[in-house]
């Protein structure tokens, strides 16, 4: 579903991202793991096609380049923020993106209520918390039932409630069989969503494999305490 | 073949359709953020004061005619609308990119094209109904006094405000397009605004005294000036003569003729055009966040 191949980011003379190739499977979840400058915001904005890159991004077979609008099409994307305009009403936000995906949209109700938004249509952003916004912009992204969704450390603004809440629903898009390639450093947020993690370090991939096989990336600190538990207790 | 099945179903929206929801974005916007209607405000009790004290000084008790409220107006919309269209173009791609909102919206089937016209076509229609605000206000107020002659003059300095305004407008989206920060593109707008309303003025005039300048260069550098060719233009089509402009005025009659507004008016032109042509070529290449 996503093609990824040769993909060389830079900008100046700092590589971004170097060389990188990974396919995505249909109903694959994704996940990007790394650092901070890693590369994994760089390798979302080249499938978004936001940045002119080297190499080949393929979104369903459509360039993300040269077939931008298709590609895009397919995809319903997530940023870490949105800065939706203070006055704007939540109803109306999602009826402007709704003609941009060439959506009918009769229930701005009913779209709202499956992100747990219900009753919130009349609300002005400035109302709205920083995780009711971004499960305005999960409603945004599922306008149009795209067969994919790119989310971009969706949960890093979020208090621990509404990241649990946000979670779970990804997750349930996730078993009814939508492509997920995310970004994240959340250990929780990796294992409960992604089938395959791909570990990034300077713009490369440096592992990959399900949670279990990269545990020893991602979950350095937990294996390290349960080392040293075990070594005060055999002592 | 089940990705084409999905690729079928999905529709993709038409450029038309992908400006015309971007534009009225940007009308929301607008209105939201105040600045219109602030702008408009300060045209319209401007223009009323202009129109009240270009009477007094024409030796009348009140407000004066359609020509001679004309004239008046041409120096307020020279100040007033240039900087309304350049502050609008250079805070609406400068201030998206720093709230995100830009790398969010060119993230949906849209492409940087469609946005940029989006951006024109809105706050074109933004600026179109606050000069017409601005100066049907007065027209009414004219017209309720008694005076009947010249409105079609009227319409005229709105079609040619408009489309300086149009070009101030194109400039600002260029400039916002290579500003970083919001803050950063008001700045550069603003100082634009004082180069071609002063120091092109007043550096003309010194340039002139001081170099000797020929005649036609100092008409030449006037034209390139879309303030002055508007200023011109307008002058033309009040049925003043060009000479009232001193030196280059006069050359401009004795040489151009009727052919004069042809000039401005391709002058104002090249000014929407190149402009908009600029940003959209920066625009297409450059980072988005």
């Amino acid at each position: 579903m996503i093609d990824i191949d040769g993909l060389r980011m830079r900008f100046g003379r700092f590589t971004a991202v170097d060389g990188l190739t990974l396919h995505v499977e249909r109903g694959e979840s994704l996940a990007l793991w790394g650092a901070n400058g890693a590369g994994k915001s760089t390798v979302i904005r080249c499938v978004l096609g936001l940045h002119r890159y080297q190499g080949s991004v393929r979104i369903a077979g459509h360039d993300a380049l040269r077939d931008g609008k298709r590609a895009r099409r397919m995809i319903g994307h997530v940023p870490q923020e949105v800065g939706f305009h203070d006055d704007a009403r939540a109803g109306e936000a999602l009826r402007l993106f709704a003609r941009l995906r060439a959506t009918d949209l009769p229930d701005v109700e009913g779209a709202l209520a499956q992100v747990g938004l219900r009753g919130q249509s009349r609300k002005r952003m400035r109302e709205l918390s920083g995780g009711m916004k971004q499960r305005l912009a999960l409603a945004i992204a599922l306008l149009g039932d795209p067969p994919v969704l790119v989310l971009d450390e969706v949960t890093a603004s979020m208090d621990a409630c509404g990241r649990e809440e946000l979670v779970g629903l990804l997750a349930r898009l996730s078993d009814a069989g939508r492509t997920l390639l995310f970004a994240s450093h959340r250990q929780e947020e990796v294992r409960a969503l992604a089938t395959r993690v791909v570990v990034l370090e300077d713009g490369r991939a440096v592992r990959s494999g399900t949670v279990a096989d990269v545990a020893g990336v991602i979950m350095p600190r937990v294996r390290e305490r349960v080392a040293f538990a075990q070594g005060g207790n055999h002592g | 073949m089940a990705e084409r099945e999905h690729d079928v179903a999905l529709r993709v929206p038409g450029m038309a359709s992908n400006v015309l929801h971007l534009a009225g974005r940007e009308l929301r916007d607008a209105v939201r953020s105040r600045w219109f209607v602030l702008y408009t405000l300060a045209f319209v009790v401007l223009g009323l004061g202009v129109s009240y004290m270009s009477a007094a000084a024409a030796g009348g008790t009140g407000l004066s005619g359609f020509s001679r409220t004309t004239a008046g107006l041409i120096n307020l919309v020279i100040l007033v609308v240039p900087l309304m269209a350049l502050s609008a173009g250079a805070g609406s791609i400068a201030s998206d990119r720093e709230r995100g909102m830009l790398a969010y919206l060119l993230s949906q089937p849209t492409t940087r094209m469609e946005l940029l016209l989006g951006k024109f076509v809105g706050l074109g229609a933004v600026l179109l109904s606050s000069v017409c605000a601005g100066f049907g206000v007065c027209a009414a107020i004219l017209a309720w006094k008694g005076s009947s002659s010249g409105p079609a003059t009227l319409v005229w300095l709105v079609a040619l405000t408009f489309l300086l305004s149009l070009g101030m407008l194109a400039t600002g989206l260029a400039i916002s397009v290579c500003a970083r920060r919001s803050a950063a593109a008001q700045g550069i707008a603003i100082f634009a605004w004082l180069t071609l309303v002063f120091v092109s003025d007043l550096g003309i005039m010194a340039g002139a005294v001081a170099m000797r300048m020929r005649i036609e260069t100092l008409f030449a550098l006037c034209t390139a000036n879309p303030m002055q060719s508007f200023k011109m233009w307008a002058l033309l089509n009040a049925d003043t003569t060009l000479d009232v402009l001193g030196p280059a005025g006069l050359y401009a009659s004795d040489t151009l003729g009727d052919r004069a507004a042809w000039l401005f008016a391709g002058v104002l032109v090249a000014w929407v055009v190149v402009p908009l042509g600029i940003a959209a070529r920066l625009f297409s290449w450059r980072a988005v966040a």
